[in-house]
């Protein structure tokens, strides 16, 4: 018997601190966001708000889009704000997510070394530019994490024909900040979100070379769990945030954040 | 960033300010891993004595594995855990992902081998004649048992501040399973990487030295106390 008992041990003392910790004191929400928005310091920003009006407490877990989604899928959280429209309409179609709301937009914009050897500069569409990237053999970082922006920017090479495969592509695998600063270290060219740029930019040895394509949008939307699946989920709260985000108040919040006077995400439910 | 001294002199102003924020950061980590350790500590010196002083079948086996369990990167602690937890998960009913106990279980897992293997050698390497010495002069098994915990006391505090410092540091599981909540799950470790991944250095290395103090403390004193005893050993 002994060897079975022993593992309950920690699992009820475990179980002993969950009460103790006050995790059961008020009502919580645990909110799946993309490491664009939470870095940018725009959660932050919109809670401080959100606590005002509401007793809810909303715990943030920042991670990469294709997380997200499959904690969302798992049900380890009760809501998700990413960044993948494709990915997105996929697990509201497989019924994993209800309920989408766009919330905001900002858009993707190519930045690399301050001396832009490839001269994307030059481009016109983004296209091109990801293809002056290739032919002069420069370096590019991804992201490789499957998050919305590596989404993306995979999507922005399928209309060069192929996947990249130069010799300058490296696949970094880590958040938007950390591969921006590695493009930075190794005078790189990287696809990244205007948010996560701004601000960093002003701690990075890069510039922006290619912005307002169409292509490069980046809209936001923010998906509830499905309760059919996932009994336990709060949805009644979640919703309630939502709907928050995409009220007039939610909305005008966050079209008032700002990083050094610039505007960092439009809102586009209004 | 191009100025480090100002980095560094930035973060322990920082520090030295009472940042309830970061300060908050380092209590999660403190008491995080000491839950850890001292859960831990019981089961794993039992096991240890165990495998020191009885031969049974399969003991090499549990040698064996216990010292290969010491290779495992924190991260695949943090993966199964994960995998178990999550509501996908065989014990995700417990609601425990993204919760101190989730980070607390994991520490334990990753400081019970080492506390298993170190006090292992701690009790191997004590003179047999303690136990049978103690017996001899009328001590039950438990008295015994406490003699010898005292015998060795020296190679059991290395073992405990070797785990605590294992786990205090550790940066895999507790991101996994812990999900860097703020308030909640942010400890040390996991805030410096997101700090650093924002380009706020200065956060990250105010937390890093919080790290190397609190290892230097407990390296010093076990130092301290184990030449102090060695003089008194020797009687001078």
């Amino acid at each position: 018997m002994k060897h079975i008992r022993l593992p309950l041990i920690p699992t009820l003392l475990a179980m002993a601190l969950t009460f103790v910790s006050g995790i059961a004191m008020a009502d919580s929400i645990r909110f799946a966001t993309t490491t664009s928005t939470y870095n940018s310091g725009l959660l932050d920003y919109l809670l401080n708000h959100y606590a005002n009006v509401s007793q809810t407490e909303v715990q943030v877990i920042s991670v990469g889009t294709g997380k997200a989604l499959r904690m969302a899928e798992n049900g380890d959280v009760d809501l998700v704000m990413t960044h993948a429209p494709s990915a997105e309409a996929r697990f509201i179609g497989q019924g994993f997510g209800i309920e989408p709301l766009g919330v905001m937009y900002n858009d993707f914009v190519l930045v690399g070394p301050k001396d832009d050897a490839a001269q994307v500069s030059l481009a016109q569409t983004v296209t091109e530019g990801l293809s002056l990237i290739m032919l002069s053999n420069q370096r590019f970082i991804s992201r490789g994490d499957d998050s919305g922006t590596h989404k993306k920017e995979l999507q922005l090479w399928q209309h060069l024909g192929a996947l990249p495969s130069f010799a300058g592509y490296l696949e970094s695998g880590r958040g938007m900040g950390h591969s921006l600063q590695m493009a930075s270290e190794l005078g790189a060219y990287t696809l990244t979100d205007r948010g996560t740029w701004l601000a960093l930019k002003d701690k990075l040895a890069l510039r922006l070379v290619l912005e307002t394509d169409p292509r490069l949008l980046n809209p936001y939307q923010v998906i509830l769990v499905n309760p059919v699946r996932h009994q336990h989920a709060n949805v009644k709260s979640a919703r309630e945030f939502a709907q928050w985000m995409v009220s007039s108040e939610g909305q005008g919040i966050i079209g008032k954040f700002r990083i050094n006077g610039e505007v960092l995400f439009v809102p586009s439910a209004l | 960033m191009n100025d480090l001294w100002t980095t560094f002199s930035t973060a322990i102003a920082q520090l030295l300010s009472g940042d309830p924020e970061l300060w908050g950061i380092v209590g999660v980590s403190f008491s995080v891993s000491a839950s850890a350790l001292l859960i831990a500590l019981l089961p794993a010196l039992s096991a240890g004595f165990t495998l020191a002083y009885f031969r049974f079948p399969g003991r090499w086996v549990a040698i064996s594995l216990l010292n290969s369990l010491l290779a495992v990167p924190t991260v695949v602690v943090g993966l199964v855990l994960y995998m178990l937890l999550s509501r996908a998960g065989p014990l995700g009913d417990l609601n425990l992902l993204f919760t101190r106990p989730a980070m607390i279980i994991g520490q334990i897992l990753l400081c019970f081998p080492l506390l298993v293997a170190m006090s292992l050698s701690a009790f191997q390497a004590a003179d047999h004649r303690v136990l049978e010495t103690a017996k001899t002069l009328g001590a039950s098994p438990l008295q015994a048992f406490v003699t010898l915990l005292f015998e060795v006391r020296f190679a059991l505090l290395a073992a405990v501040v070797t785990a605590f410092g294992r786990i205090i540091a550790e940066v895999g599981s507790a991101m996994m399973v812990g999900g860097n909540i703020l308030h909640h799950t942010r400890n040390i470790t996991t805030a410096i990487a997101l700090e650093t991944g924002k380009g706020e250095f200065v956060q990250g290395v105010a937390l890093g030295i919080v790290l190397l103090v609190m290892a230097l403390i407990l390296n010093v004193s076990l130092g301290w106390m184990q030449s102090h005893s060695r003089v008194l050993r020797h009687g001078t």
